[in-house]
């Protein structure tokens, strides 16, 4: 499905380059949900972006399928079946949660077709379905608005940059079900979420640990979070997580 | 009535006319007025000296539509119109106008509207107006509308008026004197593109106690066009009064945007919002990742912004 390899990402840092990614190898099949994790600033997001090409890589080359996917513009590679939920969804004026489900899907789906959607991330889809997609709505409204149009695009591998971040614990605990759902329904798809939170890493297949722009650990959930207990500052984001500090 | 087929185009894009609309109506083209109805409620009659309508609707009626279209075709046509609208005590209507130009010629064309609303107290209208313009000649379409809204006690003002196309260059001035516990609502939309002008200038008095203004003017300023955006709120009561103008800047676009607020007693309050920037890099990432185009994602952030 996805094969990353000796991918780098720098950044002009004050004068200095700074290694954000540094030569990652990884293979992520269809049909399993991995989850990145690893401290702050170990370079997780800054992968996600680098997958759905919303930023370029300073070396290295991204598989898509058995396609190079490297030099493709972020519309190339949505159309080829990659989603993106962003950390921090973004807002619009004038733009209506139909109108931007139906951009999702990608075809004018019915008010009732879009509000199935909402309703699988627990919103009241009546509610929302002619709401502005701007300040008006919470964290949280806006974080699970995000998460039904990525589900809306049917995409073969979805990318989630940390959900938990900026939501109430209730809709973290909502998350968690659909997540659980997707996993259900997952077939030949792929789900990959960045995330430090000990529910999300328990729902997956298969955990990779980054630290420092590297892969430190990688490999099935329940070989990894007993390794990741009492180590790096991992484990201090998992127990951060449990207090509800996410 | 017999329309040709600009007529009906025109007809259908600022007043969204299609036949003969329910309701009252006027529908001028070309300096004549086609066709007129006056119902029970609503009378329609022509001005006795120069060129305009009298629009009278009677107190307390009741959900009826009023159509004044204005339609032009003819290149190089100018023309000047007063329409004066006396609304009724407790009456509730909309009032649909707009002037469509399309100017196929080399001459320019141009209309220079004044409206005046005289609203009656407790009266509610709801008052839309579109303006277009179409045609490849080299001659201008000009349009200068001139809006006066004189309000009663507790009456009630939505304007929803809207240039998105065509129109080379434009002073829209609108003048409102509120009275106490009335209210006005206006949503201006702007865009403008080519090098294409547009001015728009608002001043509301807030007279009276209780008064309140609610004005919001979105553009948009494409290619080499530029936009000035004059809104001023005068408080000379305890009264409410907020504006905002929030403006995309594209290409060579110019956006100049002059707020102000003027207090003329201690319990006035007065607000003023201005944004100006280009369309954000990350709402253009956003529907890229949903399969947009770069373009595409630009054309869908100004739909919904000038929604």
């Amino acid at each position: 499905m996805l094969k990353i390899q000796d991918l780098s990402f720098r950044v002009d840092n004050d004068g200095q380059d700074k290694e954000i990614i540094q030569n990652i190898n990884l293979e992520i099949p269809a049909g399993k949900l991995f989850v990145i994790t690893g401290p702050n600033g170990g370079g997780k997001s800054t992968l996600a972006k680098l997958i759905a090409g919303i930023e370029k890589p300073t070396s290295g080359k991204i598989i898509f399928n058995g396609e190079d996917i490297t030099e493709k513009s972020i519309t190339e590679r949505a159309r080829m079946g990659i989603a993106f939920a962003f950390q921090q969804p973004v807002k619009f004026k004038g733009i209506r949660v139909l109108d931007l489900i139906r951009l999702a899907a990608g075809k004018k789906l019915t008010v009732t077709e879009a509000c199935v959607y909402l309703s699988s991330v627990g919103l009241c889809a009546r509610e929302y379905i002619d709401r502005e997609v701007n300040s008006s709505l919470s964290g949280g409204e806006l974080k699970r608005i995000e998460i039904a149009t990525v589900l809306a695009r049917q995409s073969l591998l979805t990318v989630f940059d940390e959900p938990e971040a900026g939501i109430d614990l209730w809709s973290f605990g909502n998350l968690i079900e659909v997540f659980r759902q997707q996993r259900e329904e997952i077939k030949d798809k792929t789900i990959l979420i960045i995330s430090h939170q000990e529910r999300i890493l328990n729902i997956a297949d298969e955990i990779v640990v980054l630290d420092s722009g590297f892969v430190r650990t990688q490999g099935r959930k329940d070989i990894v979070i007993p390794s990741l207990i009492g180590t790096s500052s991992a484990v201090k984001e998992c127990r951060g997580a449990q207090k509800g500090e996410c | 009535m017999d329309l040709n087929n600009i007529q009906k185009y025109l007809l259908k894009e600022i007043a969204d006319m299609e036949g003969t609309p329910d309701g009252a109506y006027n529908i001028r083209s070309d300096s004549c007025a086609i066709d007129r109805k006056s119902t029970e409620n609503v009378e329609i009659t022509s001005k006795e000296i120069g060129s305009g309508l009298d629009i009278k609707i009677k107190p307390n009626t009741k959900g009826e539509t009023v159509y004044i279209p204005v339609v032009i075709s003819k290149s190089g046509l100018k023309e000047e119109v007063l329409n004066d609208f006396f609304v009724g005590e407790g009456a509730d209507v909309t009032i649909v106008a707009g002037c469509g130009i399309d100017n196929c010629g080399n001459d320019d064309s141009e209309h220079d509207g004044i409206h005046r609303f005289f609203v009656g107290k407790n009266a509610k209208i709801r008052y839309v107006e579109k303006h277009y313009g179409s045609g490849d000649g080299k001659g201008k379409r000009i349009l200068n509308p001139v809006t006066e809204v004189y309000m009663e006690e507790d009456s009630y003002v939505e304007m929803e008026m809207v240039q998105i196309k065509g129109v080379d260059d434009t002073t829209r001035t609108t003048v409102a004197d509120l009275k106490a516990g009335s209210r006005l609502v206006v949503r201006e939309r702007l865009m403008t593109h080519g090098d294409q002008k547009a001015f728009s200038v608002y001043t509301v008095n807030l007279n009276g106690e209780g008064a309140g203004a609610d004005i919001v003017s979105r553009g948009v300023a494409r290619d080499d066009s530029y936009q000035k955006l004059d809104l001023k709120i005068v408080g000379n009561a305890a009264c409410t009064g907020h504006t905002e103008c929030d403006s995309i800047i594209m290409d060579n676009g110019k956006i100049l945007a002059v707020p102000a607020l003027e207090a003329n007693d201690v319990d006035a309050s007065l607000v003023h919002e201005a944004a100006i920037g280009k369309i954000a890099g990350e709402q253009l990432i956003k529907l890229m990742t949903l399969g947009l185009t770069e373009a595409e994602a630009e054309e869908q952030i100004i739909n919904g912004f000038l929604r």
